[in-house]
Order: structure tokens, then sequence, then C-alpha cells
């Protein structure tokens, strides 16, 4: 089976994040740089379907040279190659743009079944798997936490407010990860060392034929309101007194209950 | 020339989810900013008769395809369907909800139409006749601006964010075909949790245990209290990882990214992805034993104490205030 994995480099999720002084983006110095928590679980899975079905797992990244280490990351739990996308022009595109680019790339691989994290944890647009889904014209389902493959029957179970769909659909299509699908594995010395020699193939928007015109753009990015000081509550020190005040304060001050 | 603020109404079980009438409320303020119309699309089965309901939250227009094969919600039948209306009508703006279902029919319709989205917004207003659309991004680590310069600039609404506003308009219902090709998903099942759950995502007060709850049997304090208050229950990262809450509970940024009108926080010590999941909430409470917690720094009401003593008194004050 010709498996992809999308892959995403992020900051992790302990970073602080600062904002640039004139809103252009975000501060990178200091940042640990991770390989995106939800694509994890898409290459995990990619891996364990390849250990029972056969086949090969590619990994496709878009992002600066430093993607590079989390492309060998993927390698070192053991993908077999993979595809980093370096250009200036899509390292920060938007979705639509960041999701052709991918199609681009992955129509010139065999592919069977691709996997995507359900979003990644630095923008949250959680739009690329289904837009590249309807590029490369396959069916998705997005937010899975179980999976059944037998031959091309696709089985899949998903979580909706207050209820869970099982889905069926068939190969190929996209599947966006999240958690409680798997448990990812880390990856062992030896993969460390083997990962080094696996090919990675190097690609930008010429090589791939694909426009870098945005659809939509972050025109500013602005630090979160800051939240009033606030009060810690001992007016009468036993727990049942500071339990009575707060439900006053609810109640009468805040008028949320 | 395109025109129209246009919403994806949302049903489950042959009834509008609530996050429809913040939608189309959402819909009417923009469209009077405008000068157009306000539109929906609704796609179901036996839907014709509630559709007009969307009237009184302030849609002029409603866009109706009833058919069998729109429920169970699947991705391929209602972005089709969605897909094909709003471009035969050229639809300036489409707004629809940052819902599991959304999330998942929004960015399919982004790429059926060749578009941009601002995901999960928090805020959303006209500039310059364009959409502007202020999300959080980084889990609320920080917001951006978002402007969509392809047609339509959808936005994708949080729910329990945007007001409900009743303003009465025609909600003129009209058929549409939804012109539906093959179909390559269906659903087999849907396994319903317990009756009466409410999901993290969608309530206004969240009842959330951390660590310091020291095991899954202490959660039912937690949920005595949320009972009474009608919240749902969270849990961080740490009370999930060790198995003691469902994943669909977890708040943070490997969770859920919430904003609920009041967050209890409990032996939650406020790891800055907790903080970052949940800090965009109106009000929130902190209790946990240890005053340098950073939890604290977040919170507007702090009680520095032992939760297995304040969370039972709580729970008795607020059933004598809620009678």
């Amino acid at each position: 089976m010709n498996i992809i994995a999308c892959v995403k480099q992020v900051p992790d999720t302990e970073a602080q994040i600062k904002v640039k002084a004139d809103g252009s983006g975000i501060e990178e110095g200091g940042i640990k740089w991770v390989m995106n928590p939800y694509d994890e679980f898409g290459v995990e899975e990619a891996l364990k379907l390849k250990e029972k079905a056969g086949g090969d797992v590619t990994i496709v990244s878009i992002g600066p040279a430093r993607a590079m280490e989390t492309i060998r990351t993927a390698l070192a739990m053991g993908a077999e190659k993979g595809v980093h996308i370096d250009d200036p022009a899509l390292n920060a595109a938007d979705a639509y743009t960041t999701a052709a680019a991918l199609a681009a790339a992955i129509k010139g691989l065999p592919y069977d079944i691709i996997f995507c994290g359900q979003r990644a944890i630095d923008d949250d647009s959680a739009q690329v798997g289904a837009i590249l889904a309807e590029i490369l014209g396959v069916p998705q389902v997005t937010f899975v936490t179980k999976l059944e493959i037998d031959g091309t029957k696709v089985k899949a179970v998903r979580p909706i407010e207050g209820a869970q769909l099982v889905i069926e659909t068939s190969l190929p299509c996209v599947i966006t990860a999240t958690k409680g699908l798997n448990e990812p594995r880390y990856a062992s010395l030896p993969g460390i060392m083997k990962a080094k020699k696996k090919p990675v193939e190097a690609k930008n928007a010429a090589a791939l034929g694909v426009s870098t015109d945005a659809k939509s753009k972050v025109a500013k990015m602005i630090p979160p309101p800051a939240r009033p000081p606030g009060k810690i509550l001992c007016a009468d020190d036993t727990p049942e007194g500071k339990a009575a005040e707060l439900a006053k304060l609810l109640r009468e001050e805040a008028k949320v209950i | 020339m395109a025109k129209g603020v246009w919403i994806v109404a949302e049903l489950r079980d042959g009834a509008f989810r609530k996050v429809t009438f913040e939608m189309a409320s959402t819909a009417r303020k923009l469209a009077d900013q405008l000068g157009e119309e306000a539109c929906a699309v609704v796609c179901g089965s036996g839907v014709a008769g509630i559709a007009g309901e969307l009237g009184k939250y302030g849609i002029d227009k409603v866009y109706v395809a009833d058919n069998a094969a729109f429920e169970p919600y699947t991705t391929d039948a209602h972005a089709a369907a969605v897909a094909k209306v709003v471009k035969d009508n050229d639809a300036a703006i489409l707004l629809v909800a940052a819902s599991f279902q959304g999330k998942d029919l929004a960015p399919r319709l982004v790429g059926k139409l060749a578009t941009g989205m601002a995901s999960d917004c928090t805020d959303v207003k006209i500039a310059d006749g364009k959409l502007l659309a202020i999300r959080p991004m980084y889990a609320g680590k920080c917001f951006g601006e978002i402007v969509v310069s392809a047609t339509p600039q959808i936005a994708a609404l949080r729910p329990n964010v945007f007001p409900i506003v009743e303003s009465a308009k025609a909600g003129a219902v009209e058929a549409f075909d939804p012109g539906l090709g093959e179909l390559k998903t269906k659903v087999l099942e849907v396994q319903k949790e317990q009756a009466g759950k409410i999901d993290v995502s969608e309530a206004n007060i969240i009842v959330s245990g951390g660590r310091g709850m020291k095991g899954p049997e202490n959660f039912a304090i937690l949920e005595e209290l949320a009972g009474v208050l009608g919240a749902a229950v969270g849990a961080s990262r740490a009370a999930v990882d060790a198995g003691w809450r469902a994943q669909s509970d977890q708040v943070g940024q490997t969770g859920k990214v919430v904003s609920p009108n009041l967050y209890i926080a409990c032996g939650i010590s406020g790891a800055i992805q907790h903080l970052a999941g949940m800090s965009s909430s109106k009000y929130i409470v902190a209790v946990n034993k240890d005053p340098e917690a950073p939890i604290f720094q977040k919170a507007d009401y702090g009680l520095v104490d032992d939760l297995f003593k304040v969370v039972p008194a709580l729970t008795q004050e607020c059933k004598k205030l809620l009678g």
C-alpha cells in the first residue's frame, strides 16, 4: 500500500508565543520546534497500516530548512522517504495554497491513503486535510479516533458533539487524525541512524507548478486581551466560607450562574 | 458582483442547533452594515416545515434542499449542495459553524470554491466593505485578524460566542436542487453518548479537573457541581493522559479550545498549553491548594484551599442559590 503522511513543524505546546511589535508574525527566537502533535498520530497510523498491509510511507512537509528535522523524525519513526517543499512563498501560506502545493506533490506519487493531523497547533486552521481531499477528488474522514481498513474498504470513527459516528468510505481517501487514534511511537536509536540516509526530495512552487497567490491572509497578529487582575477569596478562612463567597460573587457580580 | 451574507444552517435530528441561530443573528448584523440580504442554506431531510423559523433571527431568504441523503450528515452530500447554491447565487460572505460538523464541511467548501476561510472565529465585522474576522491562534496565545481576498469570504463561527438576536424578517423559503452526484461516504452508525451530556466545546459553564483530582473516582464531586450548574465536565491533559477522563473532555492546546461564560478549574496548576485553551473564558475560577499555581494569574476568583472541601461546599451553596 502506498501511504502518505503530511506533517508540519510547529512550536512546542509549552512555548510562550510573543507577537512581533508590528503584528506581522510571532517572535521565533527561543522557540522549540516539534512535529505537530496531531500529525504524529497520522504518522503512527501510517506506520501501523504499513506494518499490517505492507507498502511504504512517504512523508510530505512544507516549511523552511528547519522543517527537515521534523521529516527526519518521521523517517526515524519508520517512514521510508520524504518530500520537503521549501519555498519562501509557501512556507507560511494560507490553507488553500498549502493544500494545493501538497496536492501537487502527492499527485506525482502513487497513493492509496493520506494522513494529516486534524489541525496544526500553530495557526489552528483545521482546513488543509479537507481541502487536499477536495483537490485530489477523494473522500475525507476528519477527526478520526479509530480506523479499520479491509481491502479498499475504510471504516472510521469520528466524534461529533454528544455522539460517535461510524463512517464507511473507500480508498483512496484522506484521513485526519486526532487524539485517541493511537499512541505515537518514539524513534529508536537505530531508527534515527537509518533516517539520516533515507531519501528526501526537495521541491519548490515552480517545480510543483502551483500558484502562490493567497486566498486569505493574516492581516495582523495581536496579543490576547489582558485579563483584569483577579481576587483571592478570603473573607472567611474556612472552605465553606470561601465557597459561599464564591457562589455569591458568581451570582451577583459576574452574573454567570 | 457577489453579494449577500449567507449561513450554512446546522441541524441535528431534524431541528436547528443553537449555533444556527447564532450564525443567523450575526449574518443579519453584517448584512445590515452592508445593506444586503441575509440568506441561509438548509440541507436536511423533512426540514421544509422548519426552514422559515430562521426568519425570526433575521434571515431574509432560506434556500432549502430536502433530501433523505442529508440525514445523517455526510461531507459529500452537504458540501456538494452548499457549494452549488452558494456559487449559483454568487454569495459574498458565507458563515459556517466551527462545530465538529462545520469543521468537516467548511474546509471542503473552501476547496470546492477555491477560496479562503477564517476558522474558529470569535468576532467578525465589516471593514471597507469586506469581512474582517478575528480568531485565536496558537490556541489563544495570540489572535489574528484575517482577510479573505477570494469569494466567497468564509468564516467559521465558534459556537456559544456570538449572541442570538431576534429580528423578524421574511424568512422566505425557496427550494433548490442540490444536484447530488455519487456519494462516497456513508454513516453506518451513530453511537450516542449518555443523554444530556454537554460537550465542553458548547457548554456555557465548564467544571474542569486536573492532576489535583488524584483519581478518576473523585471526578464525581465535579459531576455533582456540574449537574447543579447545568455545566459540562472538562479535564486537563494530565487527567486525560492518566486515563481518568475521556479524550473528548480535554481542554487545552492539544484538546478543545473553549470560551464558556464560566470556567471552574479544580486541581489544575495551569500549564501553558492548558491556559491557552481556556483563557478566553469570560470568568475563570481557580481552586488549588498551591497559591503559586500559574492558574491564579488567569483567575477572576481564586480559592487557595483544598478542592475536596471547597467543591462539595460550593455545590451546596449553588443548590441553595438556584433553588
